[in-house]
């Protein structure tokens, strides 16, 4: 079982777009999305759900006024500054349960807290699972563990080869839990200095992991002069130039569709992520198995 | 007053709308513009800003005094973040883990631990060109944004209009963003992807109780799910810019909307002022 994170620091350069087409050109894998407060891969993928889990996690303090002496200690060592006038703000309240520890006359609980759903899906590319973090809620990090932990309990029990994940912007939380341990990462990037900058971030955050990458320049006719900065880089940088993929509305048309390009249009684009997914499995070929 | 760009959806134009009102602003008021997206911060690059001077950001993390501890295992019991664990005589700390609540040195019964400083990002502060800037850097492999941002937050100039530059997403990080702003600019595109994540944005705001208004980027690229969504929620957009790709290629090379293209200034001014409008509104009591 191998798998392949796609990430891109920067976020709208086309990660999900290219999941989906990947999707539909790998054969024998499991999909996850691991943007979990910003699910959009489902959207592409029709999919119908099979379970649906509810994911526990963190607490919240809560605190019984007929009990609270009003002595204000909770108030005053929360660090969170989650309790004012003796309610807690459960936005802000981190779930440490300092307070319910301290509170000389134990007025304070730690409840549970709902803080999403974890989803299997069927789809005709094959299950995929995905999620959905609460509101305002913590923990996307622990979320995407989950969501990768079932992806990979799927890929046993129905013998898969390949885990597909559709991971969230950024360098922080969510994006280190959809990272560790992975076979290899795919960033995609965008020929601009924000996508320049936000790719050299989030390189470095694979190097940290220890997980080899392959870039990917979406749109990479908006600037040529940038795309052969960031093909010079990658060569400096020793990583290999996977795929070139241009610029085309139709990639916008599939999506209002809700289909994967590679099934809506056979032009350029689509012969480019069929040849981004060549190279890939290549790749993935030629990597050991992880235990 | 204090208005933050946020999106849901990444890679939306939070960047360009947050720079292009910040310099609209600048000659007429004062602003100061906090670059709060620490994972990924771009505004920088749009800017020609003199950093002035920066400070470390540091988490407050346990250090265990082996001479004090009697292993009795209160800290590890304790910590919610299994940052901490007793194994026999050894204590073990996982730094990355803890979130600096400060339970486990509180309630040592031996007063055998101590809070020890580790970096986890730095914040930044300058100008630009008489705009006040201040960007947050989270350090790379540290996975809590949230110290970092508010720490960001702590710099803004309290008598200026501050705009806060918003990561994308919808947790933590987004939340500790916008909490405290009066208006929160919702940047999205006329999309399947950009509706699903405004969705989740307007249910992120309107949960924090803050006012909000859709910038529609990139108009006329996809469909019209996200006019038919602000119709039906009753959500006003505000500013609406087209596809174009001269817009597309200044952004590319970091260049400002309003500094490659000046007659975009009047529509972020006129922005500001229906922002203002809508704020004012509420504050006198009137139903928006």
């Amino acid at each position: 079982m191998k798998e392949v994170v796609v990430l891109s620091g920067k976020g709208g350069t086309g990660k999900t777009s290219i999941v989906g087409s990947l999707a539909t050109l790998a054969e024998r894998k499991v999909l996850a999305d691991c943007d979990v407060d910003a699910a959009d891969l489902h959207l592409l993928l029709s999919p119908s759900v099979t379970q649906e889990n509810e994911f526990w996690s963190g607490q919240v303090a809560c605190i019984d006024l007929d009990k609270c002496s009003q002595c204000g200690l909770c108030q005053e060592l929360c660090r969170f500054n989650a309790i004012r006038d003796f309610q807690v703000d459960a936005i802000a309240c981190e779930g440490c349960g300092f307070c319910a520890h301290i509170c000389p006359v134990a007025a304070i609980t730690m409840k549970e807290n709902l803080s999403g759903y974890l989803f299997l899906s069927q789809t005709k590319y094959g299950p995929l699972v995905h999620a959905r973090l609460g509101i305002a809620q913590e923990n996307s990090g622990k979320l995407v563990a989950q969501v990768r932990q079932r992806a990979r309990q799927i890929a046993v029990e129905q013998n898969l080869e390949y885990i597909i994940n559709d991971g969230p912007p950024g360098i922080g939380c969510p994006v280190i839990s959809s990272l560790s341990g992975a076979t290899l990462s795919l960033l995609i990037t965008e020929p601009t200095l924000s996508g320049m900058h936000d790719l050299e971030r989030v390189l470095r955050v694979c190097r940290h992991f220890d997980v080899p990458a392959l870039v990917c320049i979406n749109k990479y006719n908006i600037n040529e002069d940038n795309t052969q900065r960031i093909e010079n880089y990658c060569s400096a940088q020793g990583v290999t130039l996977a795929a070139k993929v241009p610029f085309d509305n139709v990639v916008t048309k599939a999506l209002v569709q809700g289909v994967p390009i590679v099934e809506y249009s056979d032009g350029k684009v689509s012969q480019e992520i069929k040849k981004l997914w060549q190279k890939i499995h290549n790749v993935l070929e030629e990597t050991k198995q992880f235990a | 007053m204090i208005i933050s760009i946020a999106s849901g959806k990444g890679g939306t134009g939070k960047t360009l709308v947050a720079i292009s009102l910040a310099l609209s602003l600048k000659d007429s008021h004062e602003v100061t513009l906090l670059d709060c997206d620490v994972e990924e911060s771009n505004d920088h690059i749009f800017l020609k800003s003199v950093v002035t001077g920066s400070e470390p950001i540091n988490m407050q993390v346990p250090q265990v005094a082996k001479g004090k501890c009697i292993y009795c295992g209160k800290c590890a019991r304790v910590c919610a973040y299994h940052a901490i664990a007793v194994l026999g005589d050894h204590v073990l700390t996982f730094p990355q883990l803890c979130h600096g609540c400060g339970a486990c040195s509180y309630l040592c019964p031996e007063k055998a631990i101590s809070e020890e400083p580790r970096q986890t990002g730095v914040v930044e502060w300058g100008h630009s060109d008489g705009l006040g800037f201040v960007r947050g850097i989270l350090t790379v492999g540290e996975a809590m944004a949230t110290p970092v941002i508010r720490k960001v937050k702590e710099y803004a100039n309290g008598n200026s209009i501050v705009i806060r530059d918003v990561p994308p997403g919808t947790s933590c990080p987004v939340v500790e963003a916008i909490k405290g702003s009066d208006f929160c600019l919702l940047v999205t595109e006329p999309t399947p992807f950009g509706l699903n994540d405004l969705a989740l944005a307007v249910e992120t705001v309107r949960k924090l109780r803050i006012l909000c208004g859709v910038v529609l980027n990139r108009a006329g690229i996809g469909d019209t799910g996200v006019e038919e969504y602000c119709r039906r929620e009753n959500i006003p957009i505000l500013l609406t810019i087209p596809l174009d790709t001269e817009i597309a290629r200044l952004y590319s090379r970091g260049v400002a909307l309003v500094d490659g293209m000046p007659q975009w200034k009047d529509s972020f001014y006129r922005l500001f002022n229906n922002i203002k409008e809508i704020v004012n509104e509420r504050s006198c009591g009137v139903k928006w």
